[in-house]
């Protein structure tokens, strides 16, 4: 089995890192590659950079952040928020970003998935899905950063994009994320079933419980953290070595302790 | 005054992240793009994101394969990165049969499909893996390895991998679904490396460090 990512995700809106719950209400956190530097120094795997006001405004202040971030920081980067086309795909990774993630326009126009999976490889191809719980059971995807919806059942969707040639899911709960009340355990559970690739779950982390049931329980392949890393909740060594612990299976960091 | 390495541009690979980790451990990089920069070059880097065919594609229009067979001979330091290591192998067989550069005998093939237990490997081959020994402690001291500590971690992606005719120049695999695969080779002072140092934090930096330092 390969080992359990963890993954720091920034929310960016303009060149500040923003938290808001449930993806509402940002507050200001400061400048995104000061996260990220850290996170880097503290053994994260990966970092995650996602533009969230830039499907609203179509424009993405991502290129300079990701270009800046590749002075300090040496290990896999994802960017997303506002790529629309191949070109804008080329031109994320061109500053240095190894994969895109991609919800939006993906909705909008499916083959665009297939589209950079055929330019660039899947490898780089990340289906970043936003979904919300229905009052009646199951899961509708959410677009513009949860703020419209698709009308396209989650489980469907997923099903859908795995001919489209991706190679992971990033997977956010609206309903949870920034809550810290824990992950919608049954929405992963349905997704890593559901999925052929790589799930990446993301929102409602509040403390090592939830992530150490989370893995347990759904299986998924990676987790991406905002509120208990940017709220200094939890550091990273910690986070590591108590999945060790647990018998998780984890890159092992020579800067951890 | 600092290392210079020449990074060659074919139009294939993450550049500007190959150069800037360069930077970080302390090397001045510039770009190749004639047989005459290669040329020029005390210390190669040639790096490389895609397939096969369409990288040896590239080298031969940009007229770079005779360039970067006469440095390789040199004995200066040479090093290859994912596909950039793979266009070292004198075959590659993605989509296809292809000639290669030869700079190192073997063959360029996809990993199998079911291990020896007959379980699925997972392809492409993507994330943290660690890096094993393959021959022993004197060889991966005296290499780009040295200092690196066996199963510390480095970042693969990949689908392919090669296979040296001389098994001696593996000096570290990574074992992935069961299958070893070839992680680090070495041929004098040519090195490749299967997996991303550019993208394997502070080991993938002490890798280039090293590789400075030859």
């Amino acid at each position: 089995m390969s080992s359990f990512r963890l993954i720091a995700r920034l929310d960016v809106k303009g060149t500040n890192v923003v938290k808001g719950v449930q993806l509402e209400g940002l507050r200001k956190l400061g400048e995104p590659n000061l996260f990220a530097k850290r996170y880097y120094a503290n053994g994260i795997d990966e970092i995650l950079y996602m533009d969230v006001v830039a499907s609203l405004y179509e424009r993405s202040n991502l290129l300079s952040i990701v270009k800046e971030a590749t002075k300090d920081v040496f290990i896999p980067i994802t960017a997303g928020g506002g790529i629309r086309s191949v070109d804008d795909a080329a031109a994320i990774l061109r500053a240095g970003a190894d994969k895109v993630a991609v919800n939006t326009a993906a909705l909008k126009r499916p083959e665009i998935l297939s589209e950079i999976s055929n330019a660039f490889g899947s490898q780089c191809v990340v289906l970043s899905v936003e979904a919300k719980r229905n009052p009646n059971g199951g899961w509708t995807a959410y677009y513009d950063n949860g703020r419209e919806k698709s009308g396209e059942d989650v489980l469907d969707w997923i099903q859908q994009s795995g001919t489209l040639g991706i190679g992971e899911i990033l997977l956010t709960s609206v309903d949870q994320e920034g809550t810290a009340q824990g992950f919608d355990m049954e929405l992963i559970q349905a997704v890593t079933a559901a999925a052929s690739v790589p799930v990446i779950a993301s929102g409602g982390m509040g403390n090592m419980a939830h992530l150490v049931d989370l893995v347990g329980k759904c299986r998924p392949n990676a987790v991406a953290m905002a509120h208990v890393l940017h709220y200094d909740k939890l550091t990273i060594p910690d986070i590591r070595e108590r999945l060790i612990n647990k018998h998780i299976p984890v890159r092992s960091v020579p800067s951890c302790r | 005054m600092s290392i210079k390495v020449i990074v060659v541009d074919y139009g294939l690979g993450n550049m500007l992240s190959v150069c800037r980790a360069l930077e970080y451990c302390g090397a001045e990089t510039s770009l190749a793009v004639t047989s005459k920069d290669v040329a020029s070059a005390d210390r190669l880097v040639l790096p490389g994101v895609g397939a096969f065919a369409a990288g040896i594609e590239r080298l031969a229009n940009q007229d770079l394969i005779d360039a970067l067979q006469k440095f390789a001979k040199s004995g200066r330091p040479l090093l290859g990165i994912c596909l950039g290591m793979q266009l070292f192998m004198s075959i590659g067989e993605e989509f296809g049969e292809h000639n290669g550069l030869d700079i190192i005998s073997g063959k360029v093939k996809s990993l199998p499909p079911v291990n020896d237990a007959g379980d699925a490997v997972k392809i492409p081959h993507i994330g943290w893996g660690a890096v094993i020994n393959a021959q022993n402690d004197d060889l991966w001291e005296n290499s780009v390895l040295k200092g690196v500590k066996p199963g510390e971690f480095v970042y693969f992606v990949h689908s392919f991998v090669v296979d040296t005719n001389d098994k001696h120049l593996c000096i570290a695999q990574c074992v992935h679904d069961g299958i070893r695969i070839p992680a680090v080779i070495k041929s004098g002072n040519v090195y490749g490396c299967q997996f991303h140092p550019e993208k394997s934090g502070p080991v993938g930096m002490r890798i280039i460090k090293n590789f400075l330092a030859l």
